[in-house]
């Protein structure tokens, strides 16, 4: 099965090469892929439903560009479609990360209400929004945990306050949520506080005592934002969770949490799209600076299986050396690859951290983590393969031709691995070597990256995507 | 050996409470059914209406497909009643759910019975120790706790006070200290004071990192330095919430630390808790316990019969309760 609707597309319109307009069965058949894979990127049925009308809209009648393939432009409108309903005006996301990303208008104290079920990651997503709002706002920000029933809950809000230097409003035996609230919120105006983010305690959608009680908190503490704190994992249930919520509560906004895992996130579009409220942060681990405004064209590449483009753009803006890397494309596409090169590829996916979590990352990766089951890559194993490169000689490395017997059993030897591990190393080199070869001549045809991908990128996931693990 | 929970007398009325949990989970799909089918013919449309319904419950499309295929094959064109597809899903959903309907067995010999529980962030690990803990006290076990999760804020606290509330010893160690040592401490303690379970909690952690996995691996291997079968039991706990990703869970966690059992918690939510039955045909993995609450008590054994039938929004009927 095809884990990519790249994948699912390909196989439709690979036999069939015509041109021109997008006809209704050329349509009607690429739909019935799009919706499987919205459905297995758990987006709710009755979304992907109304989501598949629009884009059938715009699909039909239009033309094929020259350049891509029906599969291809497909794509394009399902993308382009979905970042719009995920409420990504994409001149918008330019603006994204000058500020907190959520609303903080008004006299101050104002106050941010955090819900959401059980274990979402609420009291988490407290503390890295305030650090968020210190660090971009420069306000001064108080925290207050409301969970009164799940053991330790209030002292890890007082933790986390710690770690990341927050005041945290102090615990007064038996005291009810909305008195909290409103503890802090008075607190708040005497103590001069800009912002009072209020923790509460897990709930059901389906628990009417405990939605009244956050609906109470509510009344006391007038928050300017109201935010739904929701798990990337979440299946069909998301519309429902999302909609009683914003039912019972009133919501303002969203907070997709856990989207460092490697779900494909189809909750997204259905809490956005039954509310009708933005995605305003995403959670990207669980230290507290790991939270980031929302960028909805990197879910939306995600959600199709296509790899989350922008996210390995900005991993890789972070620790690519540029000048190198593009010397290095250049150098690849002509087929002139050493055994530094080698090295210099592997350190670079190392510092980009896990090998298995960038490839979730790259798209049309589907088929490739296929033939990588098995293979079993782990940092581990790039370091074993850096050891052995390091053994050799700077001649050596640039000229694998030298390597006979001798120096094979010496580098074995230097490395602690053995003349096989080192064979396959230089195997796996030379089929790099070919592949980056062919990579050129093909140019940069197949591969459908996301919007806003700066093209000299391109040349530098070759190596990864193809990886010497094949 | 003990057989555990299958022994145990239940609660009063636990199936009314999963039903109850089940049922709002149920109400949706089966009033969807039920508009389907009142008088209908199980033609074309009908069925991928079925499928979809089933889609929406979480089942994943294979298993979906698979199930209405399966209708298809034996009714097909037949005039069918809400009531009949009802139930002929519930049974097709048994048939698969019956084999990993099974619950966890306690060897008392090994002194202690070493029970691992992993699982993602958030998914209920810690309340689930708690839980298991107490029910084991219940039926006179001797119960040891490690505080295995010596990353996130005040996970240590969380366990601790679930102890006190037990009665039951927790092992732990300052925050930020190495998991595996405490875990290695955690099972020479539980031995010297010839404990017959320690419960090893560990941080949530998402499948994809391979760092952390290599951690709780790590934890592994230095817990078979002190007993070379250890731990008895792996239980990777997850969220009914859980979508697709559930198949990845499962299949990472396997993969990297032999997971033996899983529990499935907060199925008194909505939250339909369907991709069981995909997991269960995928993975074969017993299905040790439920949760439907965030209390002690809220723990059930699961029962594939009762959960389809709930599942369905149909009576679960006397041959569930045991
Ligand atoms: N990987 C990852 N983990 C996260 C993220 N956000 C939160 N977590 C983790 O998820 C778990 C639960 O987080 P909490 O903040 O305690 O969740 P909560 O919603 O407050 O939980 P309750 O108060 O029990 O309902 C913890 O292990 C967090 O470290 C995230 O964006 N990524
Ligand atoms: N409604 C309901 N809530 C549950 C259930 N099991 C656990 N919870 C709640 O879910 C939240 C998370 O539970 P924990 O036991 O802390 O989860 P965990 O997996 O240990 O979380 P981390 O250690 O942070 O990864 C808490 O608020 C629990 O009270 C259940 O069966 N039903
Ligand atoms: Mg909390
Ligand atoms: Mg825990």
């Amino acid at each position: 099965m095809f884990d990519s609707l790249t994948g699912r597309l390909g196989e439709i319109f690979d036999g069939l090469k015509k041109r021109g307009a997008l006809s209704e069965t050329d349509v009607t058949e690429a739909l019935r892929e799009v919706r499987i894979a919205l459905l297995e990127a758990d987006v709710a049925l009755p979304v992907v439903k109304d989501f598949i009308a629009g884009v059938r809209d715009r699909a039909l009648g239009q033309e094929v560009l020259r350049s891509v393939t029906p599969g291809q432009m497909v794509i394009k409108i399902v993308h382009d479609h979905l970042v719009e309903t995920l409420g990504g005006d994409p001149q918008d996301e330019k603006e994204i990360g000058k500020d907190s990303g959520v609303d903080l208008g008004g006299n101050p104290p104002v106050a941010v209400l955090v819900v959401g079920l059980q274990g979402s990651g609420k009291t988490t997503s407290c503390a890295k929004l305030a650090n968020l709002i210190k660090k971009r706002e420069k306000k001064k920000v108080l925290m207050a945990s409301l969970d009164i029933y799940r053991p330790a809950a209030q002292q890890q809000l007082a933790i986390l306050g710690q770690q990341s230097d927050t005041a945290v409003l102090p615990v007064v035996q038996d005291e009810q949520p909305a008195a909290i609230a409103k503890r802090a919120m008075e607190t708040g105006r005497r103590e001069g506080y800009d912002v009072i983010i209020l923790d509460t305690a897990g709930r059901l959608h389906v628990d009417e005592t405990m939605m009244a009680e956050a609906a109470a908190v509510k009344e006391v503490a007038h928050p300017v934002e109201t935010l739904l704190v929701a798990d990337a994992m979440t299946g069909q249930d998301a519309v429902t969770l999302a909609d009683s919520f914003h039912q019972q509560v009133g919501l303002t906004g969203i907070v997709l949490t856990r989207v460092d895992g490697d779900a494909r996130g189809g909750a997204a579009l259905s809490m956005r799209a039954v509310t009708g409220k933005p995605i305003k942060l995403m959670g990207v681990g669980e230290k507290l600076d790991e939270m980031e405004p929302f960028q909805a064209s990197r879910v939306a590449g995600r959600i199709l299986g296509m790899g989350d483009v922008v996210g390995l753009v900005e991993r890789a803006a972070d620790v690519l050396d540029q000048e190198k890397a593009e010397k290095l494309a250049r150098k690849m596409s002509k087929g002139e690859f050493s055994l530094e090169d080698m090295l210099d590829q592997f350190k670079q996916i190392r510092k980009m951290g896990d090998v298995k979590g960038l490839l979730g990352m790259l798209p049309g990766v589907g088929k490739i983590k296929q033939q990588l089951e098995g293979a079993n890559i782990d940092n581990s194993m790039l370091a074993k393969q850096e050891a052995i490169i390091l053994s050799m000689t700077l001649a050596e490395r640039r000229n694998p031709k030298l390597l006979n017997g001798s120096r094979r059993r010496r580098i074995a030897t230097g490395s602690g691995s053995t003349v096989q591990d080192v064979n396959r190393l230089l195997k796996q080199h030379r089929q790099m070597g070919t592949m980056m070869k062919k990579m050129g001549k093909m140019g940069r045809k197949g591969m459908m990256p996301g919007r806003g991908l700066p093209p000299e990128l391109l040349s530098q996931m070759p190596p990864m995507k193809q990886g010497p693990f094949g | 050996m003990t057989e555990m929970l299958s022994e145990q007398k239940q609660s009063l009325g636990w199936l009314a409470r999963m039903r109850k949990g089940l049922s709002r989970s149920s109400a949706k799909l089966t009033g969807g059914i039920t508009d389907l089918f009142t008088k209908r013919k199980l033609d074309d449309d009908a069925l991928e209406e079925l499928e979809e319904l089933l889609i929406r419950s979480d089942l994943g499309v294979t298993t979906a497909t698979k199930l209405t295929q399966s209708l298809a094959n034996s009714r097909f064109n037949q005039e069918v009643s809400s009531e009949e597809i009802r139930g002929a899903l519930a049974d097709d959903m048994a048939t698969i759910l019956e084999p990993v309907a099974q619950t966890i067995s306690i060897y008392q010999a090994y002194k202690p019975h070493v029970i691992l529980v992993c699982g993602v962030n958030g998914s209920g690990k810690t309340t689930t120790i708690a839980k298991m803990a107490g029910l084991f006290k219940h039926v006179g076990f001797k119960v040891v706790l490690a505080a295995g999760d010596t990353f996130r804020a005040a996970a240590v606290e969380q366990l601790q006070i679930w102890g006190e509330r037990i009665d039951c010893p927790v092992i732990s160690r300052p925050i930020g200290s190495d998991a595996a040592g405490l875990a290695y401490d955690a099972l020479e303690k539980a031995r010297a004071e010839r404990a017959d379970i320690l419960l090893i909690d560990t941080a949530g952690r998402l499948q994809n990192k391979t760092d952390l996995m290599a951690e709780l691996q790590k934890i592994v291997r230095v817990l078979k330095k002190v007993d070379e079968n250890a731990p008895h039991d792996c239980l990777l706990v997850l969220d009914a919430t859980v979508g697709q990703n559930a198949h990845n869970q499962v299949e990472v966690f396997r993969e990297m630390v032999n997971v033996t059992g899983l529990a499935v918690t907060k199925l008194d939510g909505s939250a339909k808790g369907g991709v069981v039955v995909a997991l269960a045909e995928k993975f074969d993995l017993p299905v040790h316990f439920i949760g439907v609450g965030e209390s002690m008590e809220d723990m059930r054994a699961f029962d594939a019969r009762a959960f389809a039938r709930s599942l369905m929004g149909l009576e679960v009927g006397e041959r569930g309760e045991k």
